[in-house]
């Protein structure tokens, strides 16, 4: 087996990540699949670490992994501030900014 | 298993936990309750956990067990549970054939992702991490002397971030109080001016021989007090009729015994 394949994996995880991001309406479903985008990120990251010898990937997806995280605690915020005054988690429910 | 190559080992931990992964992270996109999402994402980032492991990146798969799988998708679960876990997605699209272009999308871009790496990365060879980690006697050490040395600045900034975000978060979930909180005073004074029965109601079954809860409480002068029996008893008019004898009985049997309370 070539490490390559951890690459390829990362690539499927990305994209089942991208089109949970464009075809789901749920708010908290959105932000899970971004979170599987940066997972999948991460990934990659890893696996090209282990390719070239190099820690360095590994320190790059430890950041992602922090950066992550405070998005996640920001975001998660957001959401409950919305569904607060809307009452509602779909995000096509936000339009204020339209008019 | 730091080394270059894989090993038969690890080609079974790959397509054992990849398949896991990618099962995991379809279900979370098809599933339709967002809790349903949720514990797939969480089984996808156990996988992937598994993977750096198997990836010579232990510390990373050890960060990635309790920063995603232990703090991030708790986190998740509890959102969900505020927001109230049947906010299901609506089904109505505000553009057009959006969905359908979306996966159209979506496929297409994987296609052209696997097939571009899968043409550039197929003759690589690996080097492995295990010079990498030799040079400083350890995957964490090594992961240290870089974090701690050439991107200080960037782990420094980290701080600031992480500081910043929590800051966020308490000020946009702060719900600022614009009535002055009601004192116990005021709410007493209220509960008596609304003219209701202002403190508990009398419990039911309080005389001798029963003490069911659909037998009324009596009153001082032997009349039975509807207050005492539940509601839900009250409406079906479930009551249990008092008997003047037994009452009479009852008043006998107290009167003889308040008599020997005094004969003491």
């Amino acid at each position: 087996m070539n490490p390559a394949n951890y690459v390829l994996l990362s690539a499927v995880l990305f994209s089942i990540g991208a089109i949970g991001v464009l075809v789901r309406r749920n708010a908290i479903i959105v932000f899970m699949s971004v979170e599987l985008m940066l997972n999948a990120a991460n990934l990659a990251f890893v696996a090209f670490a282990r390719m070239n010898g190099n820690l360095d990937g590994q320190v790059v997806a430890f950041f992602v992994m922090v950066v992550a995280a405070a998005e996640v605690v920001v975001g998660l915020a957001i959401i409950v501030t919305i569904f607060r005054t809307r009452r509602s988690a779909s995000i096509d429910e936000p339009n204020l900014l339209k008019y | 298993m730091n080394g270059g190559a894989v090993g038969i080992g690890e080609a079974i931990v790959f397509w054992v936990s990849g398949t896991l992964a990618v099962i995991g992270a379809l279900g979370m996109v098809i599933s339709k309750k967002a809790v349903h999402s949720a514990l797939f994402i969480a089984l996808t980032m156990i996988n992937l956990a598994i993977l750096y492991v198997a990836n010579a990146a232990p510390f990373l798969g050890m960060v990635q067990i309790i920063v995603y799988t232990g703090a991030v998708m708790m986190l998740f679960l509890f959102v969900l549970m505020v927001v109230g876990v049947d906010s299901s997605d609506s089904l109505i699209e505000t553009i057009k054939g959006q969905r359908a272009a979306a996966f159209l999308l979506g496929v297409g871009f994987s296609i052209l992702l696997i097939a571009g790496i899968g043409n550039g990365l197929m003759e690589t060879s690996s080097t492995g991490l295990d010079a990498a980690n030799a040079a400083q006697g350890g995957n964490v050490e090594g992961l240290a002397a870089l974090m701690f040395g050439p991107y200080l600045i960037a782990f420094e900034v980290t701080a600031a971030l992480l500081i910043t975000a929590a800051m966020g978060a308490m000020i946009l979930t702060h719900r600022e109080r614009w009535m002055p909180k009601r004192t116990q005073r005021e709410l007493s004074q209220e509960r008596f001016a609304s003219g209701a029965h202002p403190g508990q109601l009398p419990a039911p079954g309080v005389y001798a021989r029963h003490n069911a809860v659909d037998t009324p409480a009596l009153l001082p002068d032997g009349s039975a007090s509807d207050m005492s029996i539940p509601e839900p008893l009250r409406v079906r008019d479930d009551i249990r009729d008092v008997d003047p004898a037994e009452i009479d009985e009852v008043r006998q049997l107290s009167a003889d015994s308040s008599g020997e309370d005094d004969g003491r």
